[in-house]
């Protein structure tokens, strides 16, 4: 029984968690927005706006499903259902949190513990790709195709530099299971840098870092949704509670792409400098659950800041980006950790 | 039945139905679903026998990697007008029937009827073989050779898309 | 192991209810008044010329193509990370021989030029073409 339950009740926290972090991210990526263009922002829903999301998830319930004639209608049903769940399933084996006692019994802070976790982070990452191809190619639209087109073609071009940026955090910890990779990114450097793997594989990181915001489709990759080109791109022909799916979708995989990096390379749910203090373990367990949160909430507002500060890539740029420039600089930082690993300088 | 029973029996006819599925239906984009329900299907076998490594990269390269050129091959052939695939049933594809519906009842003789396979206890290695650790090790002494001919052949088959790329395509206009 | 990637196929599972959940929701509120110009599809207000599944360059299909390889070359990769400390020297000579070989196809292919995206060369009118043209 507990076998079924404990799991469901986990996912249940993680699915609620997710959501209500998508509709204040929404607001938050609003305000922020408001601010960088001298704006206000919604304001006038709540105190400060706070009830806006609400608002909005409400109006989608309320708003006309329109499929055009031509399309066809099961998979342009299915395709927003892909990414929602693609995108949050990817939470599954990310740990955000050591063990926690509750009541006697001690659980684990990850909903599946498995020993190639990394590797089923990038089979869900590439999965991403069938709900925006689907989605492009079921519209019968010429912009949703396009648009359709251009992201897989973008998110396959990152996949690579993604995965071998990936080898570096491998080569040293010599292990795929997550949560041994956040315990190994415990202690210190020198005594007082954190030991996480984003002082240790700096160039890993950012090519991670890069290829995460291709594969999400944030500014400035955002082509296949370039409005000035594509009108909506994959979503143009989507309205009512579709659109807000592959709204939904595409914050909850920022959201997870957050939670990698923070796993990866930022300690995951390690909080440095905790051990110096006496807390009692249920604190110690509570504090590194925020320290996971905290960490993840700074890489979500580091995705909005980006999204205004830099312009949009010419297709043809982005491309020669994925393939000419992280892809060598990937595989150079492959070789070049693996040499320092076996003159023991790592 | 165990768990490991009902998992591997359900698995097995949710991929044979999806293999079916992919021969008859009649839109390509539904085959290619289905062929990628299939992939799933078999990756949850190959997890059922503890091969962890090869389940995950089996959903990277076939369904993550192969599929999508499929589906852009599909997109790319723009075949609008099915009823051009539809084939006729002529003496061709009855001989085919006859034939397969032929071997799978030599296949049913050989392996159930004359020699009924013995319910074969699991070796306790087998528990660590499926792991990407043993993998490595293995592939990186023992298969050395092997492995370094892959790279050969993989480099062939570069060779072979850019030689297929550079043949001039007819865009229409 | 088996259980933990039965834990990962909940989630989809979960996730799959609720998104239909969503969308039946939705379903029970929403309006249903359509008509044909409502359903026609979106071009910018003009009328949709042709057929919409239009034929799509060649190059997406090439960057597939190579993807295709060097996904299954990277995959080579992660069992030998896994040992790497284990075998140490011999381990990185045998994958820096690997990687000589799969450097020499990428650069294979950029030489060939299947790296580069097709860039569409403007036309700039003019004067003088134009005026030749009309006479």
């Amino acid at each position: 029984m507990n076998l079924i339950l404990e799991p469901i009740v986990k996912i249940l926290i993680v699915l609620f968690i997710n959501l209500t972090l998508v509709s204040y991210l929404v607001l938050i990526e609003r305000k922020v927005s408001a601010y960088i263009q001298n704006r206000i922002g919604p304001n006038r829903v709540g105190p400060w706006g706070l009830l806006q999301s609400v608002a909005d998830v409400v109006k989608l319930f309320f708003k006309e499903d329109i499929v055009p004639k031509d399309a066809n209608k099961f998979i342009h049903s299915l395709a927003p259902v892909i990414s929602v769940v693609v995108a949050f399933s990817t939470f599954a084996v990310i740990p955000f949190g050591n063990k926690i006692t509750l009541y006697g019994n001690e659980y684990n802070l990850v909903i599946a513990d498995v020993n190639v976790g990394v590797l089923v982070i990038l089979a869900l990452t590439s999965l991403g790709v069938y709900g925006i191809t689907l989605s492009g190619w079921s519209s019968n639209n010429k912009y949703s195709l396009l648009g359709g087109l251009r992201s897989s073609a973008q998110m396959i071009s990152y996949e690579l530099s993604m995965g071998i940026s990936l080898i570096g955090i491998l080569l040293m910890t010599q292990s795929m299971r997550l949560t041994q990779i956040v315990a190994e990114q415990g202690g210190y450097i020198f005594g007082f840098i954190p030991n996480w793997n984003i002082f240790l594989q700096p160039i890993g990181f950012i090519i991670f870092l890069v290829s995460t915001f291709a594969e999400t489709n944030r500014l400035p990759f955002d082509l296949p949704e370039a409005e000035e080109e594509l009108v909506g791109g994959y979503h143009t022909e989507y309205s009512g509670m579709k659109f807000g799916l592959f709204f939904l979708a595409e914050y909850a995989s920022m959201i997870t792409a957050s939670a990698f990096i923070v796993t990866l390379f930022l300690g995951g749910w390690q909080a440095p400098f905790i051990e110096y203090f006496n807390f009692s373990p249920f604190v110690i367990s509570l504090l590194q659950l925020s320290a996971f949160a905290i960490k993840v909430l700074f890489v979500l507002l580091f995705f909005i800041l980006i999204r205004w500060t830099i312009p949009r890539f010419r297709y043809d740029q982005l491309m020669n980006i994925g393939w000419k420039v992280m892809l060598p600089l990937s595989l150079l930082n492959l070789i070049v950790t693996a040499f320092l690993i076996l003159i023991n300088i790592l | 039945m165990t768990f490991e029973e009902i998992v591997f029996w359900s698995l097995v006819l949710v991929s044979g139905f999806a293999a079916l599925m992919v021969v008859i239906s009649r839109s390509p984009i539904a085959s290619a679903l289905y062929l990628i329900l299939n992939f799933f299907c078999l990756a949850g076998l190959y997890l059922t026998l503890n091969a962890q490594f090869i389940a995950v990269v089996h959903i990277i390269v076939y369904a993550g990697a192969i599929m999508v050129l499929f589906l852009f091959v599909i997109m790319l052939l723009n075949l609008q007008d099915e009823t051009k695939l539809r084939e006729r049933m002529n003496w061709k594809s009855f001989a085919a029937i006859a034939l397969s519906i032929l071997f799978l009842i030599e296949l049913f003789y050989i392996f159930i009827i004359k020699t009924p396979t013995p319910k074969i206890p699991i070796h306790p290695s087998s528990k660590e073989i499926g792991t990407v650790e043993y993998l490595g090790k293995i592939l990186f002494t023992e298969f050395l050779f092997p492995f370094e001919l892959t790279s050969i052949l993989l480099i062939a088959a570069i060779i072979g898309a850019v030689v297929l790329a550079k043949k001039k395509f007819e865009l229409t206009d | 192991m088996l259980t933990d990637f039965g834990r990962i196929f909940i989630f989809f599972i979960v996730g799959a209810i609720f998104t239909a959940g969503g969308l039946m929701t939705s379903w029970l509120f929403r309006p249903k008044r359509y008509y044909p110009q409502k359903l026609s599809t979106y071009e910018c207000g003009e009328e949709p010329i042709g057929d919409s599944r239009v034929k799509i360059n060649v190059r997406f299909y090439v960057v597939a193509l190579i993807f295709v390889v060097f996904e299954v070359e990277v995959l080579f990769i992660f069992p030998w990370a896994l040992i790497f400390q284990k075998v140490g020297m011999f381990a990185y000579l045998e994958m820096l021989f690997f990687l000589l070989i799969l450097i020499v196809g990428y650069a294979y292919v950029w030489a060939k030029g299947d790296l580069d995206w097709d860039k569409p060369i403007p036309v700039i009118p003019q004067l003088s073409k134009l005026l030749n043209n009309k006479s």
